[in-house]
């Protein structure tokens, strides 16, 4: 599966790792819960670790662990819920994140551009075929004014 | 041969009298930042075409640039920045109403203006064209930062603190396509207002933002938050009596964030953030917002140079020192009542000695409310040039201003006007209605609009009564989203659908001015055919009720709503 990170289409390394699946080698996302729980032993794994976020999740709880995290999935519960965007730019200023923060899940790709301005620096679409569309969208606007 | 003489004669008269402008001209970015959108906006649309964005989807993207799906053909908003428009943006309106639409254009409460009749596959055309003129129609509509709005004296009348525009251009740019606030849970509004009397109705906007000196002279702002008309009005509260100047943008940024964080989602009705205010409280909204601020504030720190910046483009264009030396206006006024009449209606004062503001009347009786068709607006270009610097602002009662005409034109601009039906003297009287487009065009609307206003005028055909009743305000809505703002109207009318018939429901007392009151209810609603004869008496029994000099307002105050209910309801 392919992902655009970093204005550029590219594998996703990361697989989805369920709450109930154990634990192996490689690149994993996990569930908010399951980081808190089993924080120790998923730092220890061979492989980078990134965190699946929704609306719901609280991220003062993992603020003090943000350095260890490669990766923070934003999971959009539908396009016009945009309490993401101000919670990604929060990540980036208040936070100080510095790892890839990737959009996932019901958002759409004319919403790529102003969310690569806040912060957001990798997307995963629901249709892969629209990835090359959704690439050049980070390229609308030469100019902004914030 | 004697038509091209004219031509030239005329393309003389208006080409060597083209002023420069004072107001905000686009610099290369600005230029770039819309351009880029034209073509953005034509992907969007072609994709939506080819079906590969769904309904959803583009209705989003749609309505961000001002395009809705109204009951006959699309409407497309364009954006009146603070109410400000120049002769040559005013001609490629006329344009647009002339190739893309029926004629003939609307202006709205929010200073914009609609085309009721546009393709859509055409609309990015419409928006390549008014690019061409530093125009637009972005975020006109939407869950989203609106057009800014102001007082449509700001600059030239006599009580304001400073020029307020200069402001609402740093707060325009701000909003204009800011990525963090494009999918709020409800569309957002700011207004500004610099003088004593607020003529922007800043106390009934999501963020109302006051010019004021402090106790030690410093100029700042005044921050009310929370106001809003729609199904339930509420009047804004202050959120902080004073922010220095250089505070603006991050106060702004902070009220939105806490916003778009936490208001609510759940139900479209509770989604502004007058809810968010009233469920949270005052002081605890307040809190969040200022811990916002202070982690944000001293990174978006707007400089002085910047201010200057923006202010050099509003200076005062090249007022005549000598304009009040003219001895014709006076003769003029002695001998002509009808044109003295409309001096002082449909004029206000101004700070240069010598000039006045003068309001083009967009409320003639036997046309909608708003509407100009495009050879007005063509014509009012051409005046705008020769008489105003060529410039023409929108008003919040959906009329036009020639804000800076020297006394010795009045007389010539008023024949003119009057020949373009366009000076009908009834600037503030009951016969300048606010009035939404309504059933006959919106597809939200339960009941008419335009048809009621045109029988209101029917009704009131007589100029010297409507003179003679004086300041009322008539806002006229035709549903509960209340886009004529019915429930701060003097008198406020809302149609209202009781099994698929037109009922009216009246308020009166409402106001949007420094004494902000929302409208108490008359009584129940009343049919189609007692609409008309319920606002009539509601006027007899002011002229019954009122002492001397008393206005339909401060009558209704004194008085309270016994009198108008017992003769309204009479035969009920």
């Amino acid at each position: 599966m392919q992902i655009i990170k970093d204005k550029q289409i590219v594998e996703n390394t990361y697989r989805y790792l369920a709450d109930d699946e154990s634990l192996s080698n490689g690149n994993i996302t996990v569930s908010l819960a399951r980081w808190l729980q089993e924080k120790a032993q998923l730092l220890s794994h061979n492989g980078q670790v990134g965190l699946r976020l929704t609306i719901e999740d609280d991220v003062t709880l993992i603020a003090d662990d943000l350095n260890k995290i490669a990766l923070l999935e934003l999971n959009f519960p539908a396009f016009t819920d945009g309490r993401l965007f101000s919670r990604a730019k929060l990540l980036r200023i208040r936070f100080g994140y510095q790892g890839e923060i990737r959009a996932v899940g019901n958002f759409m790709l004319d919403q790529v551009f102003y969310l690569s301005k806040i912060g957001v620096n990798a997307f995963h679409l629901n249709n892969e075929e629209q990835l090359p569309v959704a690439l050049a969208t980070l390229d609308d606007f030469s100019i902004s004014y914030q | 041969m004697a038509c091209s003489i004219l031509l030239f004669i005329l393309s003389y008269r208006v080409y060597t009298r083209i002023p420069t402008l004072c107001m905000y001209q686009y610099n290369d970015n600005d230029q770039t930042i819309i351009e880029e959108r034209v073509v953005q906006f034509r992907g969007q649309t072609e994709r939506f075409l080819k079906g590969e964005l769904n309904e959803d989807q583009f209705r989003a993207l749609r309505l961000m640039n001002g395009l809705y799906i109204q009951t006959h053909a699309p409407m497309l908003r364009v954006a009146g920045p603070y109410g400000l428009i120049s002769a040559k943006q005013l001609r490629k309106l006329g344009d647009i109403a002339k190739n893309y639409d029926k004629g003939y254009a609307h202006f709205t409460t929010r200073q914009n203006i609609q085309f009721n009749w546009p393709e859509l596959a055409k609309v990015p055309d419409i928006l390549a064209e008014l690019a061409t003129v530093q125009m637009h129609a972005v975020q006109t509509s939407g869950n989203c930062l609106r057009n800014t709005t102001t007082d449509h004296l700001a600059g030239v009348c006599k009580d304001e603190i400073e020029d307020p525009r200069p402001t609402c251009e740093i707060i325009r740019q701000w909003t204009t396509f800011h990525p963090e606030f494009a999918y709020l849970p409800r569309k957002f509004k700011i207004a500004v207002s610099a003088s004593a009397q607020d003529r922007a109705a800043t106390q009934f906007h999501d963020i109302g933002v006051h010019i004021v000196k402090n106790a030690a002279g410093e100029i700042g702002y005044r921050i009310l938050v929370g106001g809003g008309l729609g199904r339930t009005p509420i009047i804004g509260e202050e959120i902080r009596p004073f922010l220095e100047k250089k505070h603006l943008l991050s106060y702004l940024e902070a009220i939105l964030r806490i916003y778009n964080l936490y208001g609510r989602r759940d139900n479209k009705y509770k989604a502004r953030i007058k809810i968010l205010v009233k469920e949270t409280g005052m002081e605890t909204f307040r809190q969040q917002v200022e811990a916002e601020w202070n982690a944000i504030k001293d990174g978006m720190e707007l400089s002085d140079a910047r201010f200057a910046e923006i202010k050099a483009h509003f200076t005062d264009p090249a007022y005549d020192k000598n304009a009040a030396a003219d001895t014709s206006f006076a003769a003029h006024l002695e001998q002509n009542s009808a044109f003295a009449t409309w001096i002082k209606f449909n004029t206000k004062e101004h700070k240069m000695d010598g000039y006045r503001a003068v309001f083009v009347s967009l409320k003639a009786p036997d046309s909608p409310p708003g509407d100009i068709t495009d050879a007005c607006l063509y014509a009012v270009a051409d005046l705008a040039d020769e008489y105003s610097f060529g410039e023409v602002r929108s008003t919040h009662r959906q009329n036009l201003v020639l804000a800076d005409v020297k006394q010795a034109d009045l007389y010539a601009l008023w024949q003119k006007l009057s020949a373009l039906k366009l000076a009908t003297a009834n600037i503030g009287t009951a016969t300048d209605i606010i009035c939404c487009p309504g059933l006959d065009f919106c597809a939200l609307a339960n009941a008419g609009s335009i048809d009621v206003v045109k029988e209101i005028n029917q009704a009131l055909d007589d100029i010297d009564y409507i003179h003679d009743l004086g300041d009322i305000k008539i806002n006229i809505s035709g549903c509960m989203n209340g886009c004529a703002h019915q429930s701060v109207g003097h008198i406020g009318i809302l149609g209202v659908d009781k099994k698929g018939v037109e009922w009216y429901q009246i308020t009166l007392g409402g106001s949007s001015e420094n004494e902000a009151a929302i409208g108490d209810r008359l009584g129940p609603s009343v049919a189609r055919d007692e609409i008309v004869p319920a606002i009539t008496t509601i006027l007899e029994v002011y002229t019954e009720q009122r002492q001397e000099e008393e206005s339909f307002l401060t009558t209704v105050k004194r008085v309270g709503m016994t009198p108008f209910k017992e003769k309204v309801y009479a035969n009920h």
